[in-house]
């Protein structure tokens, strides 16, 4: 009697294992790397993104419906470069999906084969902030690098789901022609901003300023992942003045009040971006996200 | 390197050997100068050998390790030319598909630099070492701080507290399991430091079904707060309802754990979790009454007004610790979690002196979470936790008269000191089997109001039924004829504390933390504490958990 009931549980069991993987699911950690996988999966698979886009990315909460949405995943996209390294662990060692494990078959790294910036060369520990180790992980901000990751992505579906492999990359073929146009026209918009001097909060504008020559001149944070203080903006104060800052950028989560009062004091303006493709509207695309970031350069750098 | 240590020493030699023979006949300095001309012309062909190892050793190096792969980090690097040309972000070769670590492929494939976290990864070992401390300094009005704080890592003394310096190891052993381990050590009220192996255990990744096995030192899974780190704690201490119904270290024992994500459109986990009953840390069960080298504490009288000398052993499976546990979450909305849980565990206990005594603890427990859409660093967030936890205990027979001489061991003529008396007899008291129910909860709430700072305020109470011997006007002997009599039993009184506190942390790798708490119990009083608590966390930091 007791044998049969297990029997009839692990029959139970392995069917709604297997009512459940009709059609490719793809989990990524955070908006940006999501808004390229739709670009490139249209409807032949369904993307779901763990983080909102309008969290901070380095502090997300890992609520346990996470726990059952990787257990469920044929492919995990994550940023890498430790930025998800918070939070993301736990959820993926209780999510019993042996394929998204670090290594796994069905996991894969954005952040793999990009060249990413501030390697730390010498000797870190954490008295000098938040450093990340691997190098800066913001890179999606950077459109270039977006195109080279839509490449990857293409590639790592392709691995998951051989049969539609063919859509993948039209649908990625696609997408790189749009982007293509769009990178000519940023670079066309951000042309007559070269050598301008910005401020940020934290490092999340660098790849952007990277690819558009914008010179970074500080930070509001004193250190990374240190909240600005009084005493650092007055040190930052005559600096961004002599390097003639004309542009506050900030992440869109991030308190205004200390970057206002930086920007009063050197004529700047403060801008408040998405770090990331948002929920709604026209840049919950990626194409539509660096269109807003680049619209918003420009006419604050006007 | 044996050549450069001799060449040195002869050197050494010669320099005093000269200097110690200037004076000396004209003959003696030509040999000297002689020798002295070999050691030059040997040393010279030393170097030169040298030099071709160095060099024989750098080609190696080279043909071995990559070059520094780390590319420079200036921010204004010129665009190319082509603005839709990829070749200048990426590394060239496709990373393997395959990295060892939890880390990105692409930066697993580096050499290893004095640089990278704490941690020890060599070939293809992994492992991540952490080490949190936990001191705290303050003071109580109460003079019995061990009764009043019954957590065994709670403040203990008026000043200064280690509560804990607890190492965790931990990683992947190999593609079906990784591997944790929490070593605790601590410095008790008596200023004894001692350790304890509050986990180690290793957990499979590879199951399938959605299950999931955990063998070693485990936590049993009663509640929210039982499984839970001193680091993770929201305040500083212990809530009552844990100490007093689970142990002063909450209930963790070798066992097994298999767990079962079920396929549920929101997140159902069940699990179920055996565990030897024995114990200091199960001290419900057949751990009760902390013995030291076998001889029972003589001070006072016990819980259940009876000692615990009827530990039978493990005979069959049911004398193993059971435990199973549920829990459901469902994200209310976008910044909106629920989690409820609902735990039990059974076993037998070591009650008075013999016969079959067991134990059951059953509780529920709800985690409520929101935080903002738009957060920085995780803040603001709002959560509120609360715990309901009971406890049957199956008290078993005992006779204080353990001669059978009516408790006159000395012969005086009156019942000897410290035994338990019935003054219906004027004899040993006589404890018939009973069922003792013990009750306790708590709820906290925690407001993170900006980046960095979180208010807290928990409020406890443990309480439970009068049992029949506390009813029966028992007293303490002291050997002349006199009787003290005892109306409750000291470790079931009814006591409530208000706990509010307010936490700075700077980063999350260190915490400081004020609290102070309110406790008022049932026939002793209302007293004050005040407790500041500092917090430091070095190497791998585990990630948080819901």
């Amino acid at each position: 009697m007791k044998l049969i009931t297990f029997k009839t549980l692990i029959t139970a069991l392995t069917l709604v294992n297997a009512a459940s993987s009709a059609e490719l699911r793809v989990v990524a950690t955070l908006p940006d790397c999501a808004a390229i996988a739709r670009e490139i999966v249209s409807d032949k698979a369904s993307v779901t993104c763990l983080a909102g886009g309008a969290e901070d990315p380095h502090f997300v909460s890992p609520r346990p419906s996470y726990t059952r949405t990787l257990n469920r995943a044929d492919l995990l996209i994550v940023g890498g470069a430790d930025l998800e390294i918070g939070w993301l662990p736990p959820l993926v060692s209780n999510a019993r999906n042996r394929d998204i494990l670090p290594g796994g078959s069905g996991r894969f790294s954005a952040a793999s084969g990009i060249r990413l910036l501030d390697v730390p060369s010498g000797p870190i520990d954490r008295s000098q902030g938040h450093i990340h180790a691997a190098g800066n992980p913001h890179f999606l901000l950077d459109p270039l690098r977006g195109k080279a990751v839509a490449g990857k992505i293409a590639a790592a579906l392709a691995r998951s789901d051989p049969k539609n492999k063919a859509v993948y990359q039209a649908n990625l073929t696609a997408f790189h022609k749009r982007l293509d146009a769009k990178l000519i026209e940023w670079q066309k918009t951000m042309s007559a901003h070269q050598g301008a001097a910005i401020v940020t909060y934290h490092s999340t504008f660098d790849y952007f300023a990277e690819r558009y020559g914008l010179r970074v001149v500080g930070q509001l944070e004193p250190k990374p992942g240190i909240p600005p203080t009084p005493g650092h903006i007055r040190r930052l104060v005559p600096l961004a003045k002599d390097a003639k800052t004309r542009v506050v950028a900030i992440g869109s989560f991030r308190p205004k009040r200390l970057a206002d009062q930086l920007a009063r004091q050197t004529g700047a303006t403060v801008i408040s971006l998405p770090v990331m493709p948002t929920d709604k509207g026209p840049a919950h695309s990626y194409i539509g996200w660096i269109d807003q970031l680049v619209g918003a350069f420009d006419s604050a750098l006007k | 390197m044996n050549n450069k240590f001799r060449l040195a020493a002869v050197a050494a030699a010669l320099s005093l050997g000269i200097a110690l023979t200037s004076a000396q006949e004209p003959a003696t300095l030509q040999t000297l100068q002689k020798q002295l001309q070999e050691m030059r012309s040997q040393f010279a062909e030393q170097q030169r050998l040298h030099a071709q190892r160095l060099e024989l050793m750098q080609q190696q190096i080279d043909k071995v390790g990559p070059k520094a792969d780390a590319p420079s980090t200036t921010v204004s690097q010129p665009a190319p030319l082509d603005p839709t040309d990829i070749s200048s972000v990426t590394s060239g070769a496709l990373a393997p598909r395959t990295p060892a670590t939890a880390s990105a492929p692409g930066f697993d494939q580096r050499r290893w630099r004095p640089s990278d976290p704490i941690g020890i990864r060599r070939g293809q070992a992994s492992l991540d070492l952490g080490l949190t401390g936990t001191f705290t300094v303050g003071g109580s009005t109460a003079d019995d701080l061990g009764e009043l704080n019954g957590g065994g890592h709670d403040p203990n003394a008026r000043g200064f507290t280690v509560q804990a310096v607890e190492a965790n190891f931990a990683g992947a052993i190999d593609p079906y399991f990784r591997g944790s381990a929490n070593l605790n050590f601590a410095i008790a009220a008596n200023g004894e430091s001692f350790m304890e192996v509050e986990e180690g255990w290793l957990e499979t990744q590879a199951l399938p079904l959605g299950l999931q096995l955990r063998v070693g030192q485990i936590w049993s899974q009663i509640g929210r707060h039982n499984p839970t780190h001193i680091h993770a704690w929201g305040f500083v201490d212990q809530p009552l309802a844990v100490s007093r119904l689970l142990g002063p270290d909450g209930m963790r024992n070798p066992g097994a754990r298999l767990s079962w994500l079920a396929p549920t459109p929101w997140h159902t986990e069940l699990s179920f979790t055996a565990q030897n009953s024995g114990g200091g840390n199960a001290s419900s069960f057949r751990g009760g009454s902390h013995t030291h080298g076998g001889a029972e504490e003589e001070e006072g009288i016990p819980f259940g007004f009876r000692h615990q000398e009827n530990d039978r052993g493990v005979r069959s499976a049911s004398d193993m610790l059971l435990n199973p546990r549920i829990a459901l979450s469902y994200d209310l909305s976008d910044t909106q979690t629920l989690l409820i849980g609902g735990s039990a565990a059974m076993g037998p206990n070591n009650s008075g002196e013999g016969g079959e005594t067991d134990t059951l603890i059953y509780g529920a427990d709800l985690t409520w979470k929101w935080q903002a859409r738009d957060h920085n660093q995780g803040y603001p967030f709002v959560s509120l936790q609360s715990e309901f936890l009971a406890r049957r205990y199956g008290a078993g027979f005992f006779d204080w008269d353990e001669e059978a001489n009516g408790g006159d061991g000395d012969g005086n003529g009156f019942v000897d000191d410290g035994l338990l008396t019935d003054p219906g007899t004027g004899l040993p008291a006589v404890l018939t089997p009973e069922t003792i129910a013990d009750y306790g909860l708590y709820s906290q709430l925690l407001y993170g109001f900006r980046p960095r700072w979180i208010a807290g305020l928990r409020y406890g109470y443990v309480f439970g039924d009068r049992a029949v011997y506390e009813g029966r006007g028992l007293g303490v002997a002291d050997n002349a004829g006199g009787f003290s009599p005892l109306a409750n039993d000291s470790e079931r009184g009814n006591r409530f504390r208000v706990s509010p506190n307010l936490t700075w942390r700077p980063t999350e790798y260190s915490k400081i933390r004020l609290q102070y708490n309110y406790d008022d119990r049932d026939k002793i009083g209302v007293d004050h504490s005040l407790w500041l608590q500092m917090e430091m966390s070095l190497g791998a930091h585990g990630a948080h958990q819901f």
